[in-house]
């Protein structure tokens, strides 16, 4: 290897790991565990968990299907869907909390309708918190299992059909099990994206404690209050990241690529 | 078994049209209760589409497809029964077993998938298992097994549900030479049992003369011949036949025992009980002499060629010729030596006119 390309990398690294290793030199470890449970810290943490699990079982529900009609289904424009679905992976998240409040917001074109049919109310909502986390973190999911269902052999569908197999019965029993892993991986990755949800949540949401303050708003909050609150909480969700990487690599892919891998 | 053929007809028809991009499939094709045909053809036949309609994976753009006297397709008549609704098995090139499942589970899958309970649905599969030898992997992975044994549960996974019709891809493709063999045979034993149709599409015509009964050849997406694979290989019509078997296939018009061919070039035959007009004729290769010069003396067909093509086998050589009469001869390494050929030289060729078979188009 040229050595210009080695140090080059070597930077590159050295400017990954370092405020790694900035929050781990500033963390106050004694502190630690107690700054966890700090009633705030423990409901925004609280709140965060049971908001990306939400969204994440949003995703799985209305991604897999929005995922296996581009994959598998002709019609006029489908790049354009594909791209509409996907838009708020490159969106700034602020903006994807503009438009979910133009469109659910109290004003907005659907929510006007939302809060004076059913008086539901989705901005500085709990449930808000949830619709900005599935916006921006379904697109992973998408993606993920729809390019697993084009390198997926067609044709072992074909097999299924001459056996007796019905539509349904084909899906369920042998195209979902062949793309399980990069099911599993696109779930993984989109709930890990809702886990660190900032921007489109703090716009649609607010920022609420106990409604809508998720542990990434919590941080920012605490940057302001108490730095080595927010040092910690920025560990936390470091580590639950971290480990989502080492778990994906290992333990549940298989043979999807996502991350670039084989 | 004869009566019941005789009772209902053709137990397959296929009268069928299909535009495949630059080919165009148009075949009639029909296969008795109990008779297994071999689809005989070369790459981009159409061998593959042909079995894909019949399987319902490729519906047709004219025509009939008739399974029992059911109409399985016919789109004039608005009527297209979808794969999963017909009584079909296939055996697939690559077997394209399901991976996630267990040898077990694959077998069963066409039950399951039919409404069997799941019991009732492991049992058939696992007597089906121990019919083709492979019980004791019942709970293993298809990618587990070797490709005899891959394909050997594909063709259980076919027949447990009990098809009318067995289609058969390129069976043998995927296999080893030695396997080969011994998977024809047991095929054939396994097939034994059953009643309902059989198509086999092969390239190989070793495949056919192992199992078939019959022989269909499609080449460029029509039937060129059909008939038993003696009937087929002692009469070719096509030079893919004729390169099958290994003779020279001419075409011309046949008149007073002399074939002469659309260039011009003439072939004599001691055939002479043939209908005058389109006809055929073979000749082996190895019944082309060759000689430096005009040989005097019996052979009665004698003609001044030119080299095109040497291809070594072995001691033998076979030497392309051409022009006037399209003729590839088989001379041993020793005469080619003798007669210091080079492509573009010329050469005298001569061949009895009893080594001149012919028949009519």
């Amino acid at each position: 290897m040229p050595w210009p390309a080695s140090v080059l990398a070597a930077v590159a690294v050295v400017f990954f790991a370092l405020p790694l290793v900035g929050l781990l030199w500033r963390a106050p470890w004694g502190d630690a565990v107690g700054v966890l449970r700090t009633p705030a810290v423990a409901a925004a943490l609280r709140l965060s968990l049971v908001c990306s699990a939400w969204s994440t079982a949003l995703s799985l529900l209305f991604g897999v299907p929005l995922a296996w009609v581009l994959a598998r289904v002709q019609f006029v424009g489908r790049g354009l869907v594909r791209a509409l679905c996907t838009l708020s992976m490159v969106l700034p998240p602020v903006v994807g909390g503009v438009a979910l409040f133009a469109a659910l917001g109290r004003r907005g074109i659907v929510g006007q309708w939302l809060d004076a049919w059913f008086g539901l109310r989705l901005p500085f909502s709990t449930a808000g918190v949830v619709v900005a986390q599935t916006f921006v973190a379904m697109p992973f999911l998408v993606l993920t299992v729809e390019s697993a269902l084009r390198q997926h052999d067609r044709r072992v569908e074909d097999a299924a059909r001459t056996l007796g197999a019905g539509g349904w019965y084909t899906f369920r029993r042998v195209t979902l099990p062949a793309v399980r892993p990069a099911v599993l991986a696109g779930a993984v990755l989109a709930w890990a994206r809702a886990l660190g949800e900032f921007g489109a949540t703090i716009t649609f949401a607010g920022n609420f404690p106990g409604r809508t303050q998720t542990l990434p708003l919590a941080t920012y909050l605490a940057l302001e209050s108490d730095p080595s609150e927010a040092i910690v909480l920025s560990l936390l969700l470091i580590g639950v990241s971290f480990a989502v990487l080492v778990g994906l690599r290992d333990r549940w892919l298989g043979g999807a690529d996502v991350l670039g891998r084989r | 078994m004869a009566l019941r053929a005789g009772w209902y007809g053709l137990s397959l028809e296929i009268s069928a049209r299909v535009a495949l991009g630059s080919l165009v499939l148009d075949v009639a094709v029909s296969v008795r209760s109990g008779e297994l045909v071999a689809v005989l053809g070369p790459n981009g036949a159409g061998k593959t589409s042909l079995l894909r309609a019949a399987a319902g994976l490729l519906p047709i753009d004219a025509g009939r497809i008739a399974l029992d006297g059911v109409v399985l397709d016919d789109p004039a008549a608005g009527v297209f029964v979808p794969a999963e609704a017909r009584s079909i098995g296939v055996v697939f090139q690559d077997y394209l077993l399901f991976p996630n499942l267990s040898v077990l589970e694959n077998v069963a899958f066409g039950l399951r998938a039919r409404g069997v309970a799941r019991y009732a649905a492991r049992a058939t599969a696992t007597a089906w298992l121990e019919r083709v030898g492979l019980d004791a992997y019942a709970g293993r992975r298809p990618r587990q097994l070797s490709g005899g044994q891959q394909q050997r549960v594909a063709l259980a996974r076919a027949l447990a549900p009990e098809p009318r019709l067995l289609l058969l891809d390129e069976p043998f493709a995927a296999l080893d030479v030695a396997t080969r063999t011994e998977l024809r045979r047991e095929l054939r034993r396994t097939l034994e049992g059953f009643d309902g149709v059989r198509l086999l599409i092969t390239h190989d015509p070793l495949d056919a003369a192992a199992v078939a009964d019959r022989v269909i050849v499609l080449e460029g997406g029509r039937v060129t011949q059909q008939g038993t694979l003696a009937e087929v290989t002692a009469h070719p019509r096509s030079r893919y036949v004729a390169e099958l078997v290994g003779v020279n296939l001419l075409h011309g018009r046949l008149a007073r025992g002399v074939l002469t061919l659309a260039g011009g070039g003439q072939v004599i035959t001691a055939d002479t009980e043939v209908d005058e007009g389109a006809a055929f004729a073979v000749i082996r290769p190895q019944a082309v002499s060759l000689h430096a010069s005009q040989p005097h003396g019996s052979p009665r067909n004698c003609w001044p060629l030119t080299v095109l093509e040497l291809d070594r086998h072995g001691d033998r050589v076979r030497v392309r010729l051409g022009e006037a009469v399209p003729l590839t001869a088989e001379i041993t390494t020793a005469a080619l030596a003798e007669l210091a050929l080079q492509p573009g030289d010329e050469v005298w060729a001569t061949a009895k006119a009893t080594e001149v078979v012919a028949y009519p188009e």
